[in-house]
């Protein structure tokens, strides 16, 4: 950043922004002039009223992301980071606040952007931040009681090894092992000294259950006592291991908490271990419909950290139009089975979801062949793509039962996109949207308001439906969109029927960009897939930090990376849009039917290994 | 010679068929009859629990979906209850939070029950191994039958696991108390829910903790006698 | 009309069962000919049935496909140097490996005592592995490559699950016969189908031969 023209400065909204801030809060508010960092810190104590006039008077009305950072022997302080955006569109204006590693306390700014709520949870939870203010300040992905925030630099794990990865013992050594051989209790655990069972009372699930609102209601006609009802995590239709705990007075809903950490899989942990390249396979992991797309959106985050660099070439043509190819297929794909699951939780049980998978099928069998798995595909690399689609798409035989198959790579995806895709979409169409079923139970159900889809943080086809056409592929473009014609799809009810008609629309716009991807693929024929040299395993990423956000089918999936220059991220946190899409979900819910949360849970769309990382 | 003892005598496989009788062994391919309708009418209708942990899940959907169709394999009739499901297909990251659910899942399954491990962090953490909240394999908690390794198990590796578990089904017997606790007398044995305490505590393990929190004590004790 | 649109869903599923009847009638008895039908069934013109009868037809993986891996070893029959192994032991899977399942025993020379360019152990715990494929894309000697057998269904995993060098090694004709493209394609990167060292080691021979030695060779002073 250091080497930005002026001339770019002087246009530049978020600079315009910092000059307001500092004019009016004179030294609450201080530009990070950290070497490859943006932004401003602001002193805690006017952290609430900054937010205020952040929102209200500058319009970054939309919070999107906020992590915490521990800086331990980097000024040994825990940092919390903010980034807000213009509903209209932009580049972020990011604020940052720093309190002291012991005793870490903020205020909270929940009262300014509700979204905040579940993100300043899960910095309690890992980073041990406690903030001010809080309405419901419990740990979020690991239960109660447990002992230590695991994301401090300091905490170790049970199987802690070495900081940084590779570990000494891999090689040349090779002292093979299992990690459990080394517990004292063959186990993946560790205890407080002189912890025993003994009189041991576990809080995990009393905490649960503290908050909700329960007692008598006299007010109404009908006065029931409330029931607290704990669905999942393990329910037919809670996508996975979510659970929710729902308080409810007759069948209508009064309050509700989203319970998670069923799949916490310490991702950022691991994250900050791994380097910069090992990540790359660990993010197919975060939204398992959605590998290429996560993937798209690490390398992304990674290349602008990189872009600071020396030697550093932006990725080919052919790699971009690869790229967009992958993801929008992707898109389809998950829309696609997002339906179908949506329609298992009304109680179509599997039928729009069986011929979703079949579409599905014949996309992974793409994937498959261009990028070696079905789910996992681990393709995108910081600089370009891992490998160029081959020649044609062919099963080889190597058993004898083995059936062959062999097409043509472009003339299967020409079919692909022209034939067979429209074709399913307007299946779905025609199976759906006129179903008097799916309309008695989906329209004016779980309605979110615009200005609360805003303050609630949420993202995708959620935001969008609620009436914000906030999509980052024109917000604030990347790759090649910028030259794709397409509409951002937008509907106005926020309802459960609306949210399901934008997948629609979404699908449609995807299959418009992929029509237009087609020729470019064709005349790039040939170029190189990957910029820079191939065969580097550890990329010089240079110190700073960075926000790479990419419009998942999910909503804004966006990657905090802080580098110090080393091989491996000091900071790798992931802006799960499932995780904070749930944050609306209590909005969405109270006063509805307890049969009716199920639909809106479907049509929120969530998967749990990003949900929970 | 009483009709248990009968039984009990043709159940066991050390016995030995009398010389005279081995000619005609109608009496023991009686045994092998009955073991071989069982078994037949067990493998054809396993009935899995729907119940999906993680990335796994979604391969573990594709399967049960039209391309690989587990129907054929009589293992279409998902369950969302436990006491009506044979099969539980972990499939995923087994997390120290969500190993509590699993467990009590278990016990709550009716015998005969079966547990497939499905991809590698089923197996034994996966990838995932060394993070604070993910168990090192399901098998640290309950008894697991079938490994299918993978990351994830493509739909024709978990059938090639679930052949491989009819396969297993195939071998039991009835007279073979080990491999088929369930025709024994009595209700079998319950695995006892972990606690979620300052990390994930196995109850079996109770004494271990305890050896460990007299050893720290005792350390502290030698400790301050010797600053005195 | 209420219903209406009820009804035209269940069209939707109606023109899907009647599509298996129409399918099975126009293929007939060559739906089970193998490779006729089949690519077609299992392609973008499916329509009807989709099934793929699992353990006796088998949907076949493609070239790129990735599995656990394994260690490439020269031929069996190979004249000079048969079971070699292509492995140096460099360690760059072992340090790219982002769950990090790759334990390598680098070998020693027994008369020097100085690291010799082949791995004396080579483990992989498939209990950890993630098959994500970089140890294969970022080695230097194309010596571990991602395997297609996808069948490791087993009863036990503290016994078979973390694979040695014997259980991983398998010879260069096999990786041939899995990905004939790419192996070519590598083949030609490294200027023949043999190791990358025993090309060079023969290159350089045939410069020496052709005209002495390339370097002028340091006499003793």
């Amino acid at each position: 950043m250091a080497d930005q023209s002026p001339a770019v400065e002087t246009v530049n909204p978020v600079d315009d922004a910092i000059n307001h801030l500092i004019e009016k809060f004179g030294a609450a508010v201080q530009r990070d002039t950290r070497d490859g960092y943006s932004g401003v810190i602001v002193d805690p104590a006017q952290l609430v009223r900054v937010g205020r006039y952040v929102r209200d008077t500058l319009n970054y009305e939309y919070l999107a992301n906020a992590a915490a950072v521990d800086y331990l022997g980097k000024g040994d302080h825990l940092e919390m980071v903010y980034h807000t955006y213009r509903v209209s569109g932009g580049p972020a204006l990011v604020l940052k606040a720093q309190t002291p590693r012991e005793d870490a306390v903020l205020p909270s700014l929940v009262p300014v952007w509700p979204g905040a709520n579940f993100q300043e949870r899960e910095a309690w939870d890992l980073m041990g931040i406690r903030f001010d203010g809080h309405p419901n300040l419990k740990r979020i992905l690991m239960w109660e009681g447990f002992a230590g925030h695991p994301l401090r630099k300091d905490w170790k794990e049970a199987y802690y090894e070495q900081d940084q990865k590779p570990f000494d013992s891999r090689w040349p050594g090779g002292q093979v092992s299992r990690s459990e051989e080394h517990n004292a209790y063959g186990k993946n655990v560790k205890y407080p000294d002189g912890f025993t069972l003994d009189d041991y009372e576990s809080l995990a699930e009393k905490a649960i259950y503290d908050t909700m609102p329960l007692g008598v209601d006299v007010s109404a006609d009908i006065s029931t006592d409330r029931v607290v009802v704990s669905l999942g995590p393990q329910h037919p239709s809670t996508h996975g291991v979510f659970r929710m705990v729902a308080a409810i007075e007759g069948e209508t809903i009064r309050g509700l908490e989203p319970v998670m950490g069923y799949l916490h899989r310490n991702h950022e942990k691991i994250g900050e271990r791994n380097t910069f390249l090992q990540n790359m396979p660990f993010t197919d992991r975060l939204d398992y419909f959605c590998s290429l797309s996560n993937n798209l959106g690490y390398a992304l985050g990674v290349e602008q950290l990189m872009a600071h660099g020396a030697r550093w070439e932006a990725p080919s043509r052919r790699a971009e139009a690869i790229r967009v190819l992958m993801v929008e297929l992707t898109r389809i794909l998950n829309h696609l089975v997002a339906i179908g699951f949506m329609l298992n939780d009304l109680g179509a049980y599997f039928t729009p979801l069986m011929y979703a998978i079949i579409e599905r099928e014949l996309i992974l069998d793409f994937f498959e062949a261009v990028t070696g798995s079905r789910m996992m595909c681990n393709y995108m690399r910081f600089g370009g793509v891992a490998a160029d689609l081959p020649a044609s798409l062919r099963s080889t035989a190597n058993q004898v039962n083995d059936r062959v198959r062999e097409f043509d790579t472009m003339q299967y995806l020409r079919e692909l996109i022209h034939d067979r895709l429209p074709r399913a979409v307007d299946q779905t169409d025609q199976l759906l949207t006129t179903n008097e079923i799916v309309t008695s139970r989906c329209i004016d159900v779980g309605i979110l308001s615009k200005e609360d889809a805003i303050a609630y943080s949420a993202a995708g086809p959620v935001l969008r439906a609620s009436g914000v056409p906030y999509d980052i592929r024109r917000a604030e473009p990347y790759s090649l969109y910028p030259e794709l014609e397409f509409d951002v799809a937008v509907r106005y009810h926020g309802d459960i029927y609306d949210r399901y008609l934008i997948r629609l629309d979404e699908m449609r716009q995807s299959l418009r960009i992929l029509k237009q991807i087609l020729p470019i693929l064709e005349e790039t024929k040939g170029q190189s897939f990957f910029s820079g040299r191939g065969g580097i395993y550890s990329p010089r990423v240079p110190a700073g930090e960075s926000y790479g956000r990419a419009e998942n089918p999910k909503g804004e999936l966006g990657y905090y990376i802080v580098s110090d220059g080393g091989q491996n991220p000091w900071r790798y946190h992931v802006r799960a849009p499932s995780f904070i899409n749930l944050t609306a979900l209590e909005q969405m819910s109270k006063g509805n039917k307890i049969a009716d949360v199920v639909a809106i849970l479907g049509s929120i769309d969530i998967v749990l290994g990003e949900l929970d990382r | 010679m009483t009709e248990s003892n009968f039984l009990r005598e043709l159940h066991d496989p050390d016995v030995p068929v009398p010389e005279g009788m081995q000619s005609s062994v109608a009496v023991t391919n009686l045994r092998k009859l009955a073991d071989t309708v069982y078994n037949w009418g067990r493998r054809n209708s396993i009935w899995p629990m729907a119940f999906g942990l993680a990335c796994c899940a979604i391969e573990m959907i594709a399967t049960a979906s039209s391309r690989f169709d587990q129907a054929r394999f009589g293992m279409e009739v998902l369950r969302a209850s436990p006491r009506q499901a044979d099969l539980m297909l972990v499939s995923g990251t087994v997390t120290k939070k969500m190993v509590v659910p699993i467990v009590r899942l278990y016990n709550q399954m009716s015998e005969p029950k079966y547990v497939l491990a499905m991809g590698a962090c089923a197996i034994g953490g996966g990838p995932f191994k060394e993070g604070y909240n993910v168990v090192s394999g399901v098998d640290k908690y309950i008894p697991v039958d079938v490994y299918v390794p993978g990351c994830p198990p493509t739909p024709q590796a978990l059938l090639w696991g679930l052949i491989k578990l009819q396969e297993k089904i195939d071998k039991q017997s009835l007279g073979n108390a080990n491999s088929t606790p369930w025709y024994g007398r009595g209700p079998s044995d319950e695995v006892p829910v972990p606690v979620l305490g300052p990390d994930i505590v196995d109850p079996r393990q109770a004494h271990l903790l305890r050896r460990e929190a007299e050893a720290v004590q005792a350390q502290m004790v030698q400790a301050e006698g010797e600053e005195n | 009309m209420y219903g209406s649109g009820i009804l035209r869903g269940l069209g939707v599923t109606l023109r899907h069962l009647v599509n298996t009847y129409v399918e099975d009638i126009r293929w007939g008895f060559r739906r089970h000919i193998p490779n006729e039908a089949f690519p077609q069934r299992q392609g973008l013109q499916t329509r009807g049935i989709f099934t793929v009868e699992y353990p006796d037809e088998k949907l076949a993986v493609p070239e790129r496909f990735r599995f656990i891996p394994f260690l490439v070893v020269e031929n069996y029959d190979h004249p000079e140097r048969p079971g070699h192994d292509w492995c140096t032991s460099c360690g760059i899977c072992a340090k790219v490996c982002p769950p990090q399942c790759i334990w390598i025993v680098r070998g020693t020379d027994p008369v020097t005592n100085r690291p010799k360019p082949e791995p004396e152990e080579f483990f992989i715990d498939i209990d950890i592995c993630m098959n994500c494929g970089l140890c294969a894309e970022f080695c230097p000697f194309d010596a571990i490559k991602m395997d297609h057998d996808y069948e490791l269904a087993s009863y036990d995993r503290t016994t078979a699950h973390i694979y040695n060098k014997q259980h991983l090694s398998k010879e260069f004709n096999y990786w041939k016969a899995i990905a004939p493209t790419r192996a070519e394609e590598e083949a030609q990167a490294r200027g023949g189908w043999d190791h990358k060292d025993v090309i060079k080691q023969r290159e350089k021979e045939a410069k020496a031969q052709a005209g002495g030695p390339t370097r002028p060779t340091v006499t003793g002073p």
